[in-house]
């Protein structure tokens, strides 16, 4: 059997002729398997939705509980044969419930990974890496210029920034799934235990974290807080509020961003952001290239990013390579294929 | 290097220019001599190393990656100096030349010999850290693109010495880095820096454009008008030196020093005894040829005579800075033109001319003469003609854009319905954006390109196209996509444009005069863009308003 027997990249998402399924399909379908809940992957109005608990949970929080006409939760590591082709979930240490869904059939496998990271993330499990045939990574992150430095090390530059202006706001934009509440983490961590001030739209999903066991601390909501009281406060919000007018009410706020767009500077520049932070839930460069190693592929499948790089470098080291070239994925979080405003 | 590394890292993310002026007087009041004159001629673009050029960085990383890999980064990231920072490798060394000082390092860099460069540069590099990578590269490739002209760090040297910035405009172009001299006087340690340069460049008086609701404010009878014409703004001196020899110098409009590119002006500038404004042109039997004819002069390393002959530059001037070492600028525009108009008529050159007076008597009848300048008496240069400059009689000769005084109103541009073809990725601002589009026209029932723009729209306008060009991407060459151009499924862009002439550069065998894009016609089927036939009129009729 051929990998493009098992798997198809089709304008709707990648289709498993055999099992008649979708993996993240960016339209509406009759079933689909669904390895996160930030938007692009996750949408609402299909038949059937297999995902983990958490993701089936988090797209409960976004599109109401009704968001598909059924759901199933999968458990990571169970297998589940439909039509003789074996589907696996396997933590990919992304967001909270984020799975690579590995598909095989006739000894042939392949892991879709979705989004992934190496780097520790207290909010999820960790990725876990499997033996494959053929592997299909993301690329957000997809060039050499993109190493990801420590994170605690980026929090650090936020807790030194907080300490040097204690009169001033730090207004912080983090995606509202996954970023915001491993950066809340890592403050915490780092022994910060002032409460922290939310968004109303980080709110929801930031209690879901709490409610499966993330420890945070002490979380307000910011609206209605004098400001007066928010001066030497951090503050998260989405990332496209930094620029708001909603911004304006804060003492004097210093903009920070927590991406790995915020390694190049003309991301932040163009984002007014004045406290860059590269934090990212994406694998970098370096961890891309330990992970195609060690899963074994011998054939790799490229998709939303920088594809022509890393495709560039699979075939530089004897690997069969090509961009899948699907449309669709970026809409949220980092995995946006470039930033809001210029 | 550390604190100007801080320093380029600071502004770069610092929108607000008040905490820009903050964060450079600090930077000048805080550093020793000579690295904070050496920061200031890096941040004012006056360094120049004449063998650590971008080449030579290139050659450098390419010894270091994989090419292909770095021309994707290099693509993406839109800055060749951030690009080569990020992609460095690591060297697990001790960090030495952290502590080297900005001076020092300009020093080795300027007096190596140019076999030396790259090794001492290589070395360089392995000891910074990324940021200062970064700000070293940004140095020694010129373009700082922080966000900081270099008129912003003048204003900030005025406000840490409580000076006005003309004041220091008016003596910068005497001077050098590392501007010790400059320091001094700011500092109340010296006296103010005498400029041994009999010829120096003057800062220029800038107009704005006028707005349809400015007229009605506006007395016709307080202003005089003169074309707009389509050079090069240029500033020209001559003078003696203590020594009695005669200097002549041609400035452009930034205070570069042009003289060497045009020696049939220079020639022609021995007897000024003073200092004019006008536009540099280029004249030929009395007839103004296009800003084409003019460019082929500029930036050429080698003049043939054939290209002085046939492509013979001239100055029309405008305006009268110093005559015979007596300051002007402090008099009114009308006494300066009868001073201007004696200075010409002394001079008698073929190649200075005299910017003519137009004659009106209200807006309106201005108003036809800027829209239709070839029936006026300047009809055979028409072509060459911009639009109107108005001055107020009484304005004195003020440097930088002052409000209220001199105003220009450009011709209408032309338009047309063009279907965008080609996105490629933009540098600085909009690095990462496919920001730079060709676009074409019809020719039978197919597209040909006629012109390439990259402004003229929002940011938020760009966002949209940016989405569109992704998601109709159908071909990709490097940094280029083909984006559809099918008559039902395209982009049309309405794009305004100032003329229109052959060219061997476009397929369509035409090329446009600073096209930009007007307007974005999402509501337009390609089908119904214009076509070729349309623009080949414009062209074989020259400048003729539509």
């Amino acid at each position: 059997m051929r990998p493009s027997d098992l798997l198809i990249p089709l304008p709707a998402g990648l289709y498993c002729p055999l099992a008649d399924l979708f993996i993240d399909p960016v339209k509406p379908v009759e079933r689909a398997l669904i390895t996160h809940g930030h938007s692009d992957h996750a949408r609402a109005g299909h038949g059937s939705v297999l995902a983990t608990k958490d993701t089936l949970g988090i797209m409960g929080i976004r599109y109401s509980e009704h968001f598909a006409a059924q759901m199933q939760i999968a458990h990571f590591g169970e297998p589940i044969s439909i039509n003789g082709v074996q589907f696996s979930f396997h933590p990919a240490g992304h967001v909270l419930g984020s799975a690579q869904i590995a598909v095989e059939a006739k000894g042939l496998k392949i892991i879709v990974s979705g989004d992934y990271k190496r780097a520790s993330d207290p909010t999820c499990l960790p990725f876990d890496p499997q033996r494959c045939d053929v592997f299909i990574t993301e690329a957000t992150f997809g060039l050499p210029v993109f190493t990801h430095p420590d994170t605690a090390q980026e929090i650090e530059k936020l807790l030194r920034s907080v300490a040097l202006f204690p009169e001033r706001a730090h207004l912080v934009g983090a995606y509202s799934l996954g970023k915001a509440q491993r950066v809340i983490a890592i403050i915490r961590a780092a022994g910060y235990d002032a409460p922290i001030y939310l968004h109303g739209a980080l709110e929801k999903l930031t209690a879901y974290y709490v409610a499966q066991g993330a420890k945070l601390g002490a979380l307000k909501p910011v609206a209605g807080v004098a400001k007066e009281d928010l001066q030497g406060a951090i503050i998260l919000c989405p990332p496209s509020s930094i620029q708001d007018l909603w911004a304006r009410k804060f003492p004097d706020p210093v903009t920070c961003f927590a991406s790995g767009w915020m390694r190049i500077r003309a991301r932040a520049r163009q984002r007014g952001v004045e406290l860059p932070l590269v934090v990212s839930d994406h694998a970098d460069w370096p961890d891309l290239q330990r992970t195609i190693l060690e899963t074994g592929a011998s054939e790799i499948w490229v998709t939303h990013g920088q594809e022509d790089a890393l495709v560039h470098w699979c075939q530089s080291i004897g690997l069969q390579a090509k961009p899948l070239n699907m449309v669709g994925y970026g809409d949220e979080g980092e995995a946006e294929a470039e930033p809001s405003t210029p | 290097m550390n604190r100007f590394a801080e320093l380029l890292d600071r502004l770069a993310y610092e929108p607000r220019r008040n905490a820009k002026i903050r964060l450079l007087s600090d930077y000048f009041s805080t550093t020793p001599d000579p690295d904070r004159g050496y920061g200031l001629a890096a941040i004012t673009g006056t360094l120049d190393f004449l063998h650590a050029k971008p080449a030579m960085i290139r050659t450098l990383i390419a010894e270091r990656t994989d090419p292909a890999l770095f021309a994707l980064s290099y693509d993406y990231v839109g800055d060749l100096s951030e690009t080569v920072a990020l992609m460095w490798p690591k060297r697990e060394t001790n960090l030495t030349n952290h502590s080297l000082g900005l001076g020092e390092i300009i020093t080795r860099l300027s007096t190596a010999k140019k076999s030396e460069i790259p090794a001492l540069l290589a070395n360089l590099l392995d000891d910074l850290d990324e940021t200062g990578r970064w700000a070293l590269l940004k140095l020694i490739t010129g373009g700082l693109r922080i966000g900081v002209s270099a008129r912003l760090a003048k204003t900030a040297l005025a406000q840490m010495a409580g000076f006005n910035v003309d004041a220091i405009e008016e003596v910068w172009h005497g001077m050098a880095p590392p501007y010790e001299p400059l320091f001094e006087w700011l500092e109340g340690k010296g006296p103010i820096p005498s400029t041994n340069n009999p010829v120096p460049f003057r800062p220029v008086m800038l107009a704005h454009a006028i707005e349809e609701s400015d007229f009605t404010a506006l007395d016709p009878a307080d202003f005089i008008a003169e074309w707009k014409w389509d050079g090069i703004r240029i500033q020209a001196s001559s003078g003696r030196d203590e020594n009695g020899n005669i200097l002549t110098r041609l400035y452009s409009r930034t205070g570069d020093d042009i003289s060497a590119t045009f020696p049939d002006i220079v020639e022609a500038l021995v007897g000024l005894n003073g200092t004019i404004d006008g536009e540099l042109l280029i004249i030929r039997d009395g007839k103004v040829d296009s800003f084409n004819a003019l460019q082929q002069r500029l930036n050429r390393k080698t003049l043939s005579s054939k290209l002085l002959s046939e492509n013979p530059a001239a100055i029309r001037a405008y305006d009268v800075l110093f005559i015979d070492g007596m300051d002007m600028r402090e008099r009114p525009f009308h006494e300066r033109r009868k001073a201007l108009e004696a200075l010409i008529k002394k001079l008698s050159s073929p190649r200075i001319d005299l910017s003519s007076i137009l004659s009106f008597d209200s807006w309106e009848s201005l108003e036809l003469l800027r829209s239709r300048p070839e029936t006026s008496i300047a009809a055979h240069d028409a072509e060459a003609i911009e639009g109107c400059m108005i001055k107020r009689h009484d304005s004195l000769y003020v440097a930088g854009r002052p409000k209220g005084l001199w105003y220009k109103w450009k011709r209408d541009p032309f338009i047309v319905d063009a279907v965008l073809m080609y996105a490629q990725r933009g540098h600085g601002k909009r690095s990462s954006f496919y920001s730079d589009f060709t676009f074409g026209v019809w020719k039978g029932d197919e597209l040909v390109p006629v012109g390439k723009s990259y402004f003229g729209f929002t940011d938020q306008e760009l966002i949209e196209i940016d989405r569109f060009v992704r998601k109709n991407t159908i071909n990709r060459f490097g940094p280029v996509r083909e984006v559809s151009h099918e008559p039902e499924l395209g982009l049309v862009f309405e794009v305004a444009f100032e003329g229109i002439g052959a060219s061997t550069r476009h397929r369509s065998g035409l090329a446009m005069r600073f096209p930009r894009i007007s307007r974005i016609r999402w509501d337009k089927p390609p089908r119904e863009a214009d076509r070729i036939e349309s623009l080949e009129i414009l062209a074989a009729q020259g400048r003729k308003k539509s």
